[in-house]
């Protein structure tokens, strides 16, 4: 008799806890999120503005059907390239021409960062016509010392 | 220079491929163009290409389950399919840029026995320059593009484009 106590407490656990589906953390994403992130292959536009085209609608329940499955926004995407192929996706793909599309804006700035740092560099570096900051300092003119000397002396009198 | 010699490529390459110079031009000057290489996976499985079928007069459909006069034509297309299959044609569809299971389903709904393909990310429409759905090609024995539809098709048009090529050698 006592046995079955927990084992009734476990199954009201099991029956009671949520499913996968219901959990607080379903759906993962939604056809909002997706819908500017992939295409209407046939209408050339991203889903969120191809609305009323009949292919858009046919993808967009293809989306959510996979979204009540409790999907993340990256298995849906995989999901629409397996369907669709990679122009599915509006984001360059991970090679050829789509790479360059993110590779020449981050190079552009990186070059452009690097001329911008050395050109500071130069600049701050005393240059050739300064002979002020170039080299040894200025000898004194004959005498100079003597004077200073005595100068310091006096002062020290004082 | 370099740019300049980029540019003049690629308006070459665009206007080579314009509309008029293709397939559609070639037929208006009763030449028959050589049909593009087509190899794509069976939408139920499996692979095909169109040299699998050389030999045979093969009516080229390319459909989706959410175009509406696709589905019109469906029927038209099932009877002549089985109209011309003792008699070396065929009918092929395509289904393109279109969710296979959709697609399946549209060939289950409507009882289409013709073989079926998937061309899912449209790569073969531009190879055949469809414009829009339907279109259908109409291949002779040698492969090579007899007649196109750009629409629907009607029993009047399968009959006087596809029955004389039947009765042509290979």
């Amino acid at each position: 008799m006592n046995r079955g106590i927990p084992l009734a407490a476990v199954i009201a656990l099991v029956a009671l806890s949520p499913s996968p589906a219901l959990s607080s953390d379903c759906p993962l994403t939604s056809v909002p999120d997706l819908e500017d992130e992939v295409m209407c292959p046939v209408c050339d536009t991203t889903l969120g503005v191809a609305r009323e085209a009949p292919q858009a609608r046919r993808e967009r329940a293809f989306i959510e059907r996979r979204v009540q499955r409790c999907q993340t926004k990256a298995q849906i995407k995989s999901a629409l390239v397996d369907e669709f192929g990679d122009r599915v996706l509006a984001e360059p793909p991970g090679g050829g021409f789509g790479v360059f599309a993110y590779l020449v804006p981050a190079l552009a700035v990186g070059i452009g960062g690097a001329a911008l740092a050395l050109a500071a560099v130069r600049w701050r570096r005393p240059g050739r016509c300064d002979p002020a900051g170039a080299g040894d300092p200025t000898p004194l003119e004959p005498g100079a010392k003597a004077r200073v000397d005595a100068e310091l002396a006096r002062l020290e009198r004082r | 220079m370099l740019a300049l010699a980029a540019v003049v490529a690629l308006l070459g390459f665009g206007l080579s491929r314009g509309a008029d110079g293709t397939i559609d031009s070639e037929l208006e000057q009763g030449r028959r163009p050589e049909a593009p290489a087509l190899r794509l996976p069976g939408l139920n499985g499996g692979e095909a290409s169109l040299a699998g079928w050389r030999g045979q007069v093969v009516v080229l459909n390319f459909w989706a389950s959410w175009c509406d006069p696709c589905r019109d034509e469906s029927p038209l297309l099932q009877r002549f399919h089985e109209r011309i299959r003792g008699q070396g044609g065929t009918v092929v569809g395509v289904d393109a840029l279109d969710v296979s299971s959709d697609g399946r389903a549209f060939v289950r709904d409507h009882g289409l026995s013709y073989p079926m393909l998937r061309d899912g990310d449209g790569a073969q429409l531009d190879a055949f320059g469809v414009r829009g759905y339907p279109e259908t090609f109409v291949l002779d024995r040698r492969g090579r593009i007899a007649a196109v539809r750009h629409g629907v098709v009607d029993a009047r048009w399968l009959r006087e484009t596809v029955v004389p090529l039947l009765s042509e050698r290979a």
